[in-house]
């Protein structure tokens, strides 16, 4: 246990620098891309005259150099200040925290998801890797992974919201409906349903293949062969012996995944209409609201970070072998 | 500790509990009193409408404040009263006087006076909106009477035509007892949650999610509102806005929110209808701008040329579907009082435009090329992208290389408005009731660099420019229409800018609303008449 506390103190002070190349480089990022927030917002109001455009710009703030606009962000964030939102005109906390809950919600059943259900299909493909099983879950589960998430999001809509009317089309949870407690979570789980599906459906790919390879490569194993010499069946075999070793990978990518569905969340939550974190950043850049987006990506950043050190620590603890050598280092 | 079989357990008593969730009740929607779903795809930051006259902004607000007049099919000059009843222009074009309603109440049950009215004009409209800035420009004082009479004094003449056109767009009335004393008004917090006199109250705003407007039991009009409640349900996916009136869960979508492309099927569904009025008043304009800096663009014949390569009928027909109407000039079909048809035309002929480019002195080079321009489309519209892409073909016929730029908004407004980094950009510009408002600027020299929809193309024509000064201030109604219609006419020869299509939107609705679209504003208006049949 010693271990895995030595090695989350390493990681946590690691991350320090990381942060801080994310907030510089997301900050000009944005500088880079042309037009301001000023732009933007003359633009959607359908214009206006040139005063009106330097006030504009005046009250957003966008009249200093670059340089000193970052100056005065990183300034106030050490004192754990995110700024104010010049598109919503609110403190970016409260956006922030208002939007994700939603997008946690959201990512972490799709990723539990395609987890448990990639991993169990990808046990029967691999306990029989080249059987006919195998072929029909592998290529069905690559003709998945190519549809276009938003494409799958309509085409559930379709089926189950307009068709069947199992579901909502969209939202995070019914209207103005005063439910509370459990009535409301219920309500919430019915509303995610689907937007779930879509985002877990398509990375379930991804846990199947890694499983189905893993678990192949590890037949050819020498233990396996002992463990059939011993006698054991063919089922005992694949489950406790090949699959077990073959999860390990998984852990891994359970991590990179997370990661990755924080942005493909922004499609699945425009199409679903679910105020989420990824459809803020989507209205940052189109709004050109540099201390907004610079705050997404910083807590986006301290996210993944979080992640991939609790798979880190899972690591540590599953194999004996991890962290021991880095915490001699 | 086994890690492994721990795991495992997990996992299968996470299946378990994904099945369950999976296993709720079907789908059956609540429906309490009569309550409107309405589509909304943007959150506007600033929701006062008499600060911000747009249109996404009147959607929601115009529920919930009034202007003094709004727009209408049948009333006299296009006007149905609102808070105001009767209304007149002095013939010098020195004043301005506004007879208001009685017995109107804020939402806060204090009265709504003519010095609601004063305050408005003076501390919002003229100062802070952007069409008001305008419209407003030479306003001086406004007297107050008596409590329900308020007299616009101007500083210079100017014409009540103008004044009475802009109307439905630039005078919603805020009450002073909210704002008075508020050092910035265009930041303040009660921008977000209004207090007006109209058929709404504003209850309501959960970010990303709705905003929920409830029943003015106060409200002046007779058994008006026939509502209790409008949603308006934030749905940035069109194609989920088409799903979402499918099912049920929304019962209303304006402004093309359904895309044209799915019309042909939905219009098919059983319970659900299209409107394609309702928007005389509010009419976008498909437009090709030119940058006149370009050596070859400046030369008039080149810009017959184009003019003369765009297959209106066809722009029509394919990317409108139908749903559209093709262009003549600068000022729209559906703005009889202004519109004049008897200007120089250019009908499709790819001949003639080839004809004219090689007598302006670009001859095709071997390659069969002239020259090579750069085309930015406007992102904001589908429509536009597509003509974007049309206009490439439309000008590879005529032996012109234009190269698409697609840029975001912001990016767009920036390269056009600002850097004028384009040679050809298609705008959506607006026609809103009168000339004066936002069509001249696009004709006019003079407009300084980043101001978006406005004349950015370097254009210049002493002619013109003179025309427009003289109409902005003639105050005789008459002598005033002329210039216009005569500026059409210098418009059309010179083609500063060439005008392709006017179009609408759609209103897709359930069957069981009932009173959608009986005015030309119908989109932002009150809705103080819309039911809902149960």
């Amino acid at each position: 246990m010693n271990r895995a506390l030595r090695l989350l103190r390493r990681r946590l002070v690691s991350s320090i620098p990381v942060l801080l190349i994310v907030i510089v480089g997301a900050f000009f990022l944005l500088e880079l891309a042309p037009g301001d927030a000023a732009d933007a917002y003359l633009l959607s109001i359908g214009g206006g005259d040139p005063a009106l455009v330097q006030a504009l710009r005046q009250s957003y703030g966008l009249e200093g150099s670059a340089g000193a606009r970052l100056w005065l962000y990183l300034t106030s964030l050490a004192r754990l200040d995110l700024g104010w939102s010049v598109i919503f005109n609110r403190p970016i906390s409260d956006l922030i925290l208002e939007r994700l809950p939603n997008t946690l919600w959201l990512m972490g059943s799709a990723v539990a998801l395609s987890f448990t259900v990639g991993s169990l299909l990808g046990i029967v493909a691999g306990s029989k890797p080249g059987s006919w099983g195998d072929r029909l879950l592998s290529t069905g589960s690559l003709a998945l992974y190519a549809v276009p998430s938003f494409w799958l999001g309509l085409v559930l809509i379709v089926l189950f919201s307009v068709q069947l009317r199992w579901f909502p089309t969209s939202g995070i949870e019914t209207i103005a409906s005063g439910k509370e407690g459990l009535a409301r979570a219920r309500d919430i789980a019915w509303h995610l349903a689907l937007p779930v599906a879509a985002l877990g459906f398509i990375y379930l790919a991804l846990f199947l293949r890694m499983m189905r390879t893993g678990m192949a490569e590890a037949w050819r194993q020498d233990y396996a062969l002992a463990a059939r010499a011993r006698g054991l069946g063919h089922r005992r075999i694949a489950v406790f012996h090949i699959a077990r070793n073959a999860l390990l990978p998984l852990v891994t990518m359970l991590g990179l995944q997370a990661a990755s569905m924080l942005g493909g969340s922004v499609v699945i939550e425009s199409v679903f209409a679910i105020p989420g974190f990824g459809r803020l950043a989507h209205e940052a850049v189109a709004g050109r609201d540099a201390p907004l987006l610079t705050g997404i990506i910083l807590v986006s950043a301290v996210l993944v970070i979080l992640v991939n050190l609790a798979v880190d620590m899972a690591y540590a603890l599953l194999d004996p072998r991890v962290g021991a050598n880095e915490v001699a280092a | 500790m086994n890690p492994i079989s721990h795991s495992r357990r997990t996992l299968l008593k996470g299946s378990a509990l994904l099945l369950a969730s999976t296993a709720l009740p079907p789908f059956a929607w609540a429906q309490s009193g009569s309550r409107l779903v309405v589509a909304a795809d943007s959150e506007p930051r600033n929701l006062n409408p008499a600060i911000v006259a747009s249109n996404g902004v009147f959607f929601i607000a115009s529920k919930v404040i009034e202007p003094l007049a709004e727009a209408s099919f049948d009333g006299k000059d296009g006007l149905a009263p609102r808070l105001a009843t009767a209304w007149e222009g002095s013939d010098d074009g020195l004043s301005a006087t506004f007879r208001l309603r009685e017995g109107v109440k804020w939402h806060d049950g204090k009265p709504f006076t003519s010095a609601d009215v004063a305050f408005s004009a003076l501390q919002v409209w003229k100062p802070l909106q952007n069409l008001g800035r305008l419209v407003f420009a030479n306003l001086e004082a406004v007297e107050t009477p008596d409590e329900h009479t308020a007299v616009f004094r101007f500083a210079k003449p100017t014409p009540f035509q103008l004044i009475r056109n802009a109307l439905p767009v630039v005078s919603s009335v805020v009450a002073k007892h909210i704002f008075e004393g508020v050092a910035d008004i265009a930041a303040s917090d009660a921008n977000n949650k209004l207090v007006g006199t109209g058929p709404f109250r504003f209850a309501e705003h959960r970010p990303g999610e709705y905003y929920r407007l409830e029943r003015n039991p106060d409200y002046w009009g007779e058994g008006e509102p026939k509502l209790d409640e409008i949603i308006f349900r934030v749905l940035p996916d069109r194609a989920a806005a088409a799903g979402a009136l499918e099912a049920g869960e929304i019962q209303l979508a304006a402004f093309s929110q359904v895309p044209l492309t799915d019309l042909n099927r939905i219009s098919k569904v059983p319970g659900i209808e299209v409107y394609s009025k309702g928007y005389e008043a509010l009419t976008y304009q498909l437009a090709v701008e030119i940058n006149h800096r370009r050596t070859e663009l400046a030369n008039v014949k080149v810009r017959q040329a184009i003019a003369h390569a765009i297959d209106r009928d066809f722009v029509v027909r394919t990317i409108f579907l139908g749903y559209a109407e093709t262009a003549t000039g600068i000022v729209p079909k559906n703005a009889p009082e202004f519109y004049n048809g008897d200007v120089p035309l250019y009908p499709f002929d790819v001949e003639k435009a080839n004809a004219l480019l090689d007598e302006a002195g670009y001859p095709r080079k071997d390659g069969g090329n002239r020259f090579s321009l750069r085309l930015l489309p406007a992102p904001y519209f589908t429509e536009t992208r597509q003509f974007g892409d049309y206009l490439r073909q439309a000008l590879a016929a005529i032996g012109i290389d234009a190269a698409i730029v697609n840029n975001d908004s912001a990016a767009h407004q920036k390269a056009v408005y600002t850097d004028h980094d384009f040679d050809l950009a298609v705008a959506p510009t607006v026609f809103r009731g009168d000339p004066a408002i936002s069509t001249t600027i696009l004709v006019r020299s003079g407009t300084p660099a980043g101001v978006p929809f406005s004349n950015q193309g370097g254009y210049e024509n002493k002619e013109i420019d003179a025309l427009i000064d003289k109409a902005g201030e003639t105050v005789d109604t008459a002598e005033r229409t002329e210039l216009y219609k005569r500026l059409q006419v210098l418009v059309a020869e010179d083609l500063p800018i060439i005008n392709v299509a006017d179009w609408g939107f759609i209103t897709v609705a359930s069957s069981k609303v009932k009173n959608v679209s009986n005015n030309p504003r119908w989109a932002v208006s009150n809705w103080a008449d819309t039911e809902l049949q149960a």
